[in-house]
């Protein structure tokens, strides 16, 4: 089943908590709304569940509109962050209550639940109460309720976010597996970048109540076309830094008060026609150390990362991170020379917030 | 559950004897904990002060013949005369008459209003408009905080015999056959009681009611409930223990009060038609109509209320499953 939103807004009284969003999910997709708390998400996926009614747009299932339908009318599935379960039902009463709803057969009932429980691996925790089970078993029962009546959407409000890291990182691939297998249109709210890059097909970037992107993770890493996204996906975060590109022979010459680095590369060539002032974002994995690096600096804070060392390089009064591999044993203080991967660069315009490279 | 510190505050505020007892049997496992009997001393004072001992006041001056004539500045002429009032009371040929209307007062004014009425009001003003539903609340409240006198004497006015009487002055007005107070006494009796029981209810529930997570409320509409099967299969089985608790704390309640009648109609207008066991009570001993106070035969019908009383709460304690309630939580494993 395909959604398409279209103009949706949603206001609380004087809040605006959602303002002229526009997105279609496609059937069988997996889409990510990502953003910072209180940016809207929920507020978004309650209307899509038809809990609030939007004050103003559309919102289609298939071909239906469905703004005015009820829930129990949109045949959807829904997984809360806090399991949501009814604490007086055992863990069947919950998986069946969909189905006694819709008057299926308590033979029929029996079945389908039992296959769904399963599919969760909860199949022997059937008789117990939610409060007998720990946080992953619950959610895991909250995924088979929202599964046993077969929906045509499933969302997700931030499902994993009560779970622990690593019972997290097994959910995580579980859900996109079962997603992938059962083929459900599928809409997951989540703050947490590392869920949306990993799971979703395309990730909404939201941001105030406003849709900041709306693309692939590859996209949304690789060519972000706001420096919100450029400064919100990816961690530990892109550095950006004010600078001026000028051309100089077929080299062009980044600089700012602080440093002065040569570079060639097409995305160079691009902000060197730009006049005035620019905003230049480079990801840490993309600052190397560099013997004969252009740009030099004093290491004043490490963080080992495992794998990996992040440091913090201070140059002039501006501040470059870094990820450097253990073995080099930087320490605070150290003066380092780094080198910068310039075919990666990111370049805004500081008034629009805009990228000069990619619309 | 999530209702359960709603219901253990609120029980532990009635300040009954047995609570205390069951309180401090928990913490003195092992050693006397001196500090743990310090926190419980205000609570024990109260109870000893205005429990305890009028009940043991009351017990024993129901076994004696103390009434208003016998009561002189000689003290002695004061007589034990064992459990000679309880025979009496239960050879009283009204005494059954009472029985049954005080135990048809209590069902009755519970099922419809303090229960009944409280739960739909609840139920009705939290599917509603936040702010409307206040203003719903608040009238609802007025009964209770509206002193009793005033309040009965608005109700008097309101259904006072014709040609008098707002009531009948409407229904006149209307075309329709006037009524007299004393053909409905009954009905006016438990609307009266019960509008005031009702707010009690309506505030628990409506407490319980908020207190369901909303996560909980939308999942039962996302997985195909209406409001009815919403309030039918989740919002009511989560009330369970509100809904027992209130009508325990109601009954108990119900069963002690007679102020109201007492203004309404005296227990009248018929020989004894609207006379609680309460009200009784009072009648032997504070206000005999021949102007002699039995202060010991009207001792022993408030004996049989605290009995009563002390019975269903220790019932209720057992059904509560009181115990439970104040358990330690479990910590939470994942
Ligand atoms: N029922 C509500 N009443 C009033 N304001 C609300 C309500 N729900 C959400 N909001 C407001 O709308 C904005 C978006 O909230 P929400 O959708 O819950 O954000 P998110 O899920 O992204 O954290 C917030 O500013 C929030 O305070
Ligand atoms: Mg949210």
């Amino acid at each position: 089943m395909k959604v398409d939103i279209e103009q949706l807004n949603k206001s609380f009284g004087t809040v605006v908590a959602v303002h002229d969003l526009n997105l279609d999910i496609r059937a069988g997709e997996f889409v990510a709304f990502l953003g910072p708390s209180g940016c809207g998400k929920t507020t978004t996926l309650l209307m899509i569940a038809g809990i609030y009614k939007p004050t103003g747009g559309v919102i289609r299932f298939g071909e239906r509109v469905v703004n005015t339908v009820q829930p129990r009318d949109r045949n959807i599935g829904m997984v809360f962050q806090s399991y949501a379960l009814y604490p007086h039902m055992s863990v069947f009463e919950n998986i069946a209550y969909p189905l006694k709803l819709k008057g299926v057969s308590k033979d029929e009932q029996r079945v389908r639940v039992q296959r769904s429980a399963d599919v969760m691996g909860i199949g022997d925790l059937l008789h117990r109460r939610p409060g007998q089970l720990s946080g992953g078993q619950q959610q895991r029962v909250a995924l088979g309720r929202a599964l046993v009546k077969e929906p045509d959407v499933l969302l997700f409000d931030e499902p994993l976010s009560n779970l622990d890291a690593r019972l997290r990182l097994t959910m995580r691939g579980e859900i996109k597996a079962l997603q992938k297998r059962l083929g459900i249109t599928s809409i997951y709210v989540t703050h947490d970048q590392v869920e949306a890059l990993t799971m979703a097909d395309r990730i909404a970037v939201m941001n105030e109540g406003l849709l900041e992107a709306y693309d692939t993770p590859d996209d949304l890493y690789d060519h972000p076309k706001t420096l919100f996204i450029a400064s919100f996906v990816g961690n530990p975060p892109m550095n950006i830094l004010p600078i001026q590109a000028a051309l100089e022979g077929d080299a062009v010459i980044l600089q700012n008060d602080a440093l002065r680095l040569p570079v060639r590369s097409e995305r160079a060539l691009k902000a060197a026609q730009q006049h005035g002032d620019l905003l230049m974002g480079v990801r840490p994995e993309d600052v190397t150390l560099s013997a004969d690096g252009a740009l030099c600096g004093e290491v004043f804070v490490v963080e080992p990362l495992g794998r990996e060392d992040m440091i913090d390089v201070r140059i002039g009064q501006h501040r470059l991170a870094a990820l450097v591999t253990t073995e080099k044993r930087i320490r605070a203080g150290n003066r380092v020379r780094l080198d910068i991967n310039a075919d990666k660069l990111q370049f805004f315009d500081p008034a629009s917030k805009r990228s000069i490279l990619w619309t | 559950m999530h209702c359960a510190p709603t219901a253990t505050g609120t029980f532990l505020g009635m300040g009954m004897a047995a609570v205390t007892t069951t309180q401090s049997k928990r913490t003195s496992s092992g050693r006397p904990n001196l500090t743990a009997y310090l926190f419980l001393m205000p609570a024990v004072v109260l109870v000893v002060l205005f429990f305890l001992i009028p009940t043991i006041l009351v017990l024993y001056i129901s076994m004696t013949n103390l009434t208003s004539a016998n009561f002189t500045a000689d003290i002695a002429q004061m007589e034990f005369i064992g459990f000679a009032n309880f025979t009496t009371l239960f050879n009283d040929q009204f005494a059954q008459k009472i029985l049954f209307n005080t135990l048809f007062y209590v069902l009755v004014t519970m099922a419809i209003f303090n229960v009944g009425a409280s739960l739909f009001v609840s139920l009705l003003t939290t599917h509603i408009n936040r702010r409307a539903s206040f203003v719903f609340r608040a009238l609802w409240l007025l009964p209770r905080i509206t002193a009793g006198t005033v309040y009965i004497m608005m109700w008097r006015r309101m259904i006072a015999d014709p040609p008098f009487g707002i009531l009948n002055q409407a229904l006149g007005a209307v075309g329709g056959t006037p009524i007299t107070g004393s053909e409905y006494v009954w009905t006016f009796v438990v609307i009266v009681n019960g509008m005031i029981g009702m707010s009690f209810g309506m505030v628990i529930f409506t407490a319980a009611i908020e207190s369901i997570s909303k996560d909980i409320m939308n999942a039962a509409l996302v997985d195909g409930s209406t409001m009815l099967q919403r309030i039918r299969y989740i919002i009511l089985p989560l009330l369970r223990w509100p809904l027992l608790f209130v009508i325990s704390y109601q009954t108990l309640s119900l069963l002690t009060s007679y102020e109201q009648i007492l203004l309404l109609t005296n227990g009248g207008p018929g020989l004894y038609q609207t006379e609680v066991w309460a009200l009784t009570a009072y009648h032997r001993a504070l206000s005999n109509y021949f102007g002699n106070a039995q202060w010991g035969y009207g001792s022993a019908f408030a004996v049989v209320l605290v009995v009563i009383g002390v019975l269903l709460a220790a019932l209720y304690m057992r059904v509560f499953r009181f115990r439970d309630l104040v358990a330690e939580p479990k910590i939470e494993t994942l």
